[in-house]
């Protein structure tokens, strides 16, 4: 990771990283149910920092995926994500988007319904990404393909090993 | 001696024409018995050394060298010199011979005889004749060490053959390959370098011949035959390269280029060794590579991945600075210190302008570790950055930038390195840093708070930046922070602060926080009136919870102490009267919070005096008062079970720990008052003075009986050294009250002093007898089944039991096979499996370390490998109705061994442990899958035969009832998912369909487990994955 010329973007902006899910005594009851809310989202999806390529790609603390870009009806069988490329132009973005959506497969309930796309008006291409991302058929696909499917598991991999 | 001449022929001739190698051994000890001569030896030898084949020479001289070897302490000087001549003479014959020819010269080069001028001369033919690395590796061994030897007991005339020496080394070492010679060639470098040799014109020579193994990168064979490790050469590497200054000009170059490497190790290793070479280095040597260094740590502390590597770049540039820091200016010269720092801070200080970008970290750190360096780059930096800072603090609103700035500036007050005269480099900054955090104080953000609260600690770590004025204002804003604040988080870092702050304040906190707190903890409730909602009720206790809280943290100097005691004493008082209205959780928080100053004060007489003399005699008298008044009118929550366990630690903290001569005075005290009535010592003791606490009674004695555990408390804690008086009838009679008690706390508290007292006692007959009567009574008890206390007995047995076994006392056995035999009992079988747990784990009001108890280390094992068999047997001999018991008791105790026990013994357990997974007691369930997990992590062979009934096993729990249990079993078969491949992949698709149920779990922490485990299932056998 030497030589700053090849990270996209060298000093980017920062923000907080939101603190750990408080327990509360809720959770340790067992007849209490939780539903599935906004934060459990985000947090399937937090420390999911894949170094795997030689540029460090998206970070949390980069912001990719903020908490309030999730949406979550558990009575609805629904979940959106929005996410925002750090840059207008990242090359990547097919590829975050393909990764959090294969993560919230394999993570979810199969009653959910999945919407994965790009925060609108900060992305180049956001159209045609999203229209990749919304395409059942288009994801299977890419999943069949070893190799596109060995860089999401590789970014999926970083997250269980640093998260 | 003709006999003697006719014995070496013979053995000359079996060695060289016979080739015996013994006979060389034989031939030496001959020579040492002075049978014959080593003169002898050469002239039998002759006819094979002039031998016209080489293969007899060698053998020849091998002879030679193997009798030399041993023998080389008893040469005179002129033999030594004669036999060197023939040595060197030797390097210049057939290649077959050098081996022995070198051998023979090690052997010599270590005679004390060692005649003037002849290390020179070895060393000159050695370096002429011999091609070292064309010899094999244990010839080249045997140069070094020849090397080694010389320049031990010949420094002198080494230094006498000048540069050629050096440049005779270069060439022996050029191109060595094995770590074991290289550890030897890199202490011979280091001894020429550190031993003032002449260089001559090879210091680049020596430079090369080493660096080139920079960084060493080394793995060693698997079974690691030579036990060598690449940290002991890069150590061994390091001392040469950073030995002399006169190889910067090579080195600081090479550190910049490897620097650029993308191996991690190497950068780390470059970046260490450049620390370590600045403090050999001075000024003169860096300041040509002073640009390039700087550039290249700043790469790698902005850019970087990994904190190793950051923070071996903030070393070496903590490293530098000092070194430039310590060079002497000249009245010509500029300041170099000012240059380099000039660099530093054109490059960093702009990013601290920018408190939302990514850089502003990094910058902030390069710039606290040059000011750490010395006292005046941190004067120099604090001057160039302070003023900035604290200017853009005021002038930006954002919390989270006033944040980001304000933990900027507690990296700069943290201690600074300066002697005793310098005065603080922040004093500049005093008044406006002060103004900041009180201003940061007040303000309505957690983090800003926390940050400010964290700088407070730091500043007032520096005595002279906060005045007294100003203490007294931060005592102000954390009393009102206390008072006010509801943020758990903010509440911490303000205990944590006031903590800090009064261990150097007292006088402030006695003055100022302590009656405020006070006030607070005694105002009269609004909560009184039925207007008072639920809520304000919730806030006040939170108070009075924060209040008290707070009293403990500062109570750390005896001043303070002796002022915030009284305080919590009077809570339990008035509560204890009724007078005020406090809750049972703030009692025991109270005596949570005395517990907690017992733990944390500074053990000093006046601190002793403060609890021995005026807080025990005060629970005590409590408790009795409260205990005396029955049930008449209303209750006293001193009866309550759980306050009184809370008043057991204070005791027993302070026994244990604060005066031990005032312990004891305590402890007698206790137990004349327990056994006798004698209630001198207690405060307003106006009780009948008729009292036996420790004697049945009639009605509900309880509340007296109960008392036993302050007892305990006092007397199971005191320091070995300290006496219990009345020990014997102590003893009896709490054995009386355990066994014949009906109140469950009263005779387990009873059972806990008994246990406690003889875990103590030293061992001999009376101890023996003592235990001996007690379990025959304990068995008369339990062997009758009609008896009404077969429990109370059952409690004695297995406190006794305990208490025995943590001392490895030899009756111990009687005891816990008495509890084996239990197992199968129909009424006391399951408390007896749950006795196990108790038995293995730490108990924390008694028989621990704290308690000054006698707990011999590894006692759990030992209990293990002496009872497992008994255990595994009494399984299978057990009725199906009765196992449950066994496999119970097998997980507890499984459960408290240490995890590499479980693994050797695992093999032999397994079938038993698989067994208790389906047993449907959700305790046994889930403290085996608690044992089980750990286990996964690195799994014994044994497991993947099992592992069908394992993964089926555990997939049925996901499901269980309870919520731990499914807990437990996710991350069972998480663990599961790091077994080899080929064995765990025919479960995967299996397992993923199982964990698709535990995905939709009514419970957020089971969905969280199973989430994990179910992506690691997903990544297995996947590509890209694992």
């Amino acid at each position: 990771m030497s030589g700053g010329a090849r990270l996209e973007n060298a000093n980017p902006l920062i923000f907080q990283r939101t603190g750990e899910r408080l327990q509360t005594a809720n959770d340790e009851d067992e007849d209490v149910a939780d539903p599935i809310d906004d934060r459990e989202i985000f947090d399937i999806l937090s420390g999911y920092i894949p170094r795997a390529f030689n540029v460090i790609l998206i970070n949390f603390e980069l912001n990719v995926v903020e908490q309030v870009r999730v949406r979550v009806d558990d009575q609805e069988n629904t979940v959106g994500v929005e996410f925002t490329p750090t840059i207008p132009h990242c090359s990547m973005a097919t590829l975050i988007g393909l990764s959090i959506k294969v993560k919230l497969l394999r993570s979810l309930p199969e009653r959910f319904k999945i919407d994965v796309h790009i925060t609108p008006g900060t992305h180049a291409s956001e159209d045609a990404v999203n229209k990749q991302l919304a395409d059942k058929e288009r994801v299977a696909a890419a999943l069949e393909n070893s190799q596109l499917l060995e860089v999401v598991n590789q970014c999926l991999i970083s997250n269980a090993r640093t998260g | 001696m003709a006999a003697g001449s006719a014995l070496l022929v013979g053995l000359v001739e079996e060695f060289v024409s016979g080739q015996q190698d013994s006979k060389a051994a034989d031939t030496a000890t001959g020579l040492k018995a002075g049978q014959f001569t080593i003169l002898q030896l050469v002239e039998a030898l002759g006819l094979h050394l002039a031998s016209s084949q080489p293969q007899t020479r060698a053998r020849g001289v091998q002879l030679l060298s193997n009798v030399l070897q041993q023998c080389h302490g008893d040469l005179t000087e002129r033999e030594v010199d004669v036999l060197l001549a023939f040595y060197e003479n030797r390097l210049k014959d057939h290649y077959v011979i050098t081996p022995h020819v070198l051998k023979g010269m090690k052997a010599l080069t270590k005679c004390s005889v060692l005649p003037p001028g002849s290390a020179v001369s070895i060393l000159k033919s050695l370096f002429q004749d011999v091609h070292v690395q064309s010899l094999m590796l244990v010839e080249r061994s045997c140069v070094y060490n020849i090397l080694t030897q010389l320049m031990e007991s010949r420094e002198s005339e080494l230094k006498g053959l000048g540069a050629d020496f050096v440049f005779g080394f270069v060439q022996s070492v050029d191109g060595e390959r094995d770590p074991r010679n290289l550890l030897l060639a890199f202490q011979i470098a280091r001894k020429i370098i550190h031993g003032g040799y002449d260089l001559g014109k090879f210091t680049e020579e020596l430079f090369e011949v080493t660096s080139c193994y920079f960084p060493i990168d080394f793995s060693p064979p698997p079974n690691d035959p030579h036990g060598i490790t690449q940290e002991e050469l890069i150590l061994a590497l390091r001392a040469v390269l950073t030995g002399t200054p006169r190889f910067a000009e090579f080195l600081l170059p090479l550190i910049i280029e490897k620097l650029d490497s993308d191996v991690q190790s190497a950068k780390v290793d470059s970046l260490q060794t450049l620390t370590a070479c600045a403090s050999v280095y001075e000024h003169k040597e860096l300041a040509e590579f002073l640009p390039g260094l700087w550039a290249s740590l700043r790469r790698e502390v902005f850019q970087t991945a990994s904190e190793r590597v950051e923070s071996a770049g903030l070393a070496a540039l903590s490293a530098l600075t000092a070194c430039i820091s310590r060079s002497v200016l000249n009245s010509d010269s500029e300041d170099y210190l000012n240059v380099f720092l000039d660099l530093v801070l054109k490059d960093c200080q702009h990013h601290l302008c920018e408190p939302d970008l990514k850089l502003v970290w990094p910058s902030a750190k390069l710039l606290q570790a040059t000011s750490t360096a010395s006292y005046r780059a941190s004067h120099r930096v604090a001057a160039a950055i302070m003023p900035s800072l604290i200017e853009q603090y005021n002038s930006r609103t954002q919390c989270a930038q006033r944040r980001t700035l304000l933990e900027v500036l507690q990296g700069f007050v943290q201690p600074v390195k300066s002697s005793e005269e310098d005065e603080s480099v922040l004093l500049d900054f005093r008044q406006s840093l002060c103004s900041i955090v009180f201003s940061a104080l007040s303000e309505n953000s957690a983090g800003l708070q926390i940050t400010s609260l964290r700088v407070l600690t730091a500043l007032s770590q520096q005595t002279v930046l906060l005045l007294e004025s100003d203490v007294e204002l931060a005592v102000d804003h954390l009393t009102k922070l206390i008072l006010e604040e509801e943020d758990a988080k903010v509440s911490l870092a303000v205990v944590e602060c006031a903590g800090a702050l009064a261990c150097l304040h007292p006088l402030a906190f006695i003055s100022k926080m302590v009656p405020r707190l006070k006030g607070e903890i005694f105002s009269e409730s609004m909560a009184q009136g039925d207007s008072a909602t639920l809520s304000q009720e919730h806030s006040q206790q939170a108070v009075r919870q924060r209040c008290l809280t707070a009293l403990a943290a500062v109570s750390s100097r005896p001043s303070v102490v002796q002022e915030s005691t009284p305080v919590l004493l009077q809570v339990l008082t008035s509560s204890h009267t009724g007078t005020g209205s406090f809750s049972l959780e703030e009692v025991i928080s109270v005596c949570h919070n005395l517990q907690r100053i017992a733990e944390h004060a500074q053990d000093t007489e006046e601190t002793g005096r403060v609890f021995h003399d005026i807080i025990i005699p005060r629970l005590l008298g409590l408790a009795l008062q409260a205990a005396m008044r029955g049930s008449s009118d209303h209750p006293s929550p001193l009866v309550e079970e759980s306050v009184l366990s809370a008043m057991v630690p204070v005791i027993s903290t302070t026994c244990a720990r604060l005066q031990s001569q005032l312990a004891g005075q305590t402890a007698s005290r206790a137990v004349s008052l327990f056994l006798d009535g004698d209630m001198s010592f207690l405060p307003e003791n106006a009780f009948p003075s008729q009292i036996q606490l420790l004697k049945k009674q009639a009605g509900d004695s309880w509340r007296q009986s109960q008392m036993v555990c302050l007892l305990m408390g006092c007397v199971c804690s005191l320091p070995r050294s300290v006496e219990v008086p009345q020990m014997d009838r102590l003893l009896l009679e709490l054995e009386e009250l355990s066994c014949t008690c009906d109140h469950p706390f009263s005779y387990t508290s009873a059972a806990k002093c008994y246990a406690g007292l003889v875990n103590k006692r030293p061992a001999g007959e009376a101890l023996d007898s003592l235990i001996d009567g007690t379990l025959k009574r304990i068995s008369t008890e339990l062997d009758c089944a009609s008896s009404s206390v077969r429990t109370q007995a059952f409690t004695l047995l297995l406190w006794v039991a305990k208490a025995l076994l943590l001392r490895y006392h030899p009756l111990s056995t009687a005891l816990t096979d008495k509890l084996f035999s239990l197992l199968s009992d129909s009424e006391l079988g399951s408390i007896a499996a749950d006795g196990f747990s108790l038995l293995m784990s730490d108990s924390q009001d008694v028989l621990n370390r704290g308690c000054n108890a006698d707990v011999r280390i590894m006692y759990r094992q030992r209990f293990f490998t002496e009872n497992s068999a008994k255990l595994v047997q009494g399984f299978n001999s057990a009725a199906p109705e009765k196992k449950s018991g066994y496999l119970k008791a097998l997980s507890h105790i499984v459960n408290y061994l240490p995890r590499q026990v479980q693994l050797t013994e695992l093999p032999a357990l397994l079938p038993l442990l698989l067994e208790a997974l389906s047993c449907p007691d959700q305790a046994v369930q889930l403290s085996t899958l608690s044992c089980l997990q750990p286990v996964l992590m690195d799994p014994p062979s044994a497991l993947i035969t099992q592992l069908e009934a394992l993964v089926g096993r555990t997939l049925t729990l996901t499901t269980s009832p309870a919520m731990k249990v499914r807990i437990a079993s996710l991350r069972c078969i998480h663990a599961l998912s790091r077994f080899p491949e080929h064995e765990i992949m025919p479960f995967r698709a299996r397992v993923l369909r199982a964990l698709a149920v535990p995905l939709d779990d009514l419970k957020r922490m089971v969905r969280s487990e199973a989430v994990v485990a179910r992506n690691e299932w997903f990544l297995l056998g996947s590509p890209g994955g694992r």
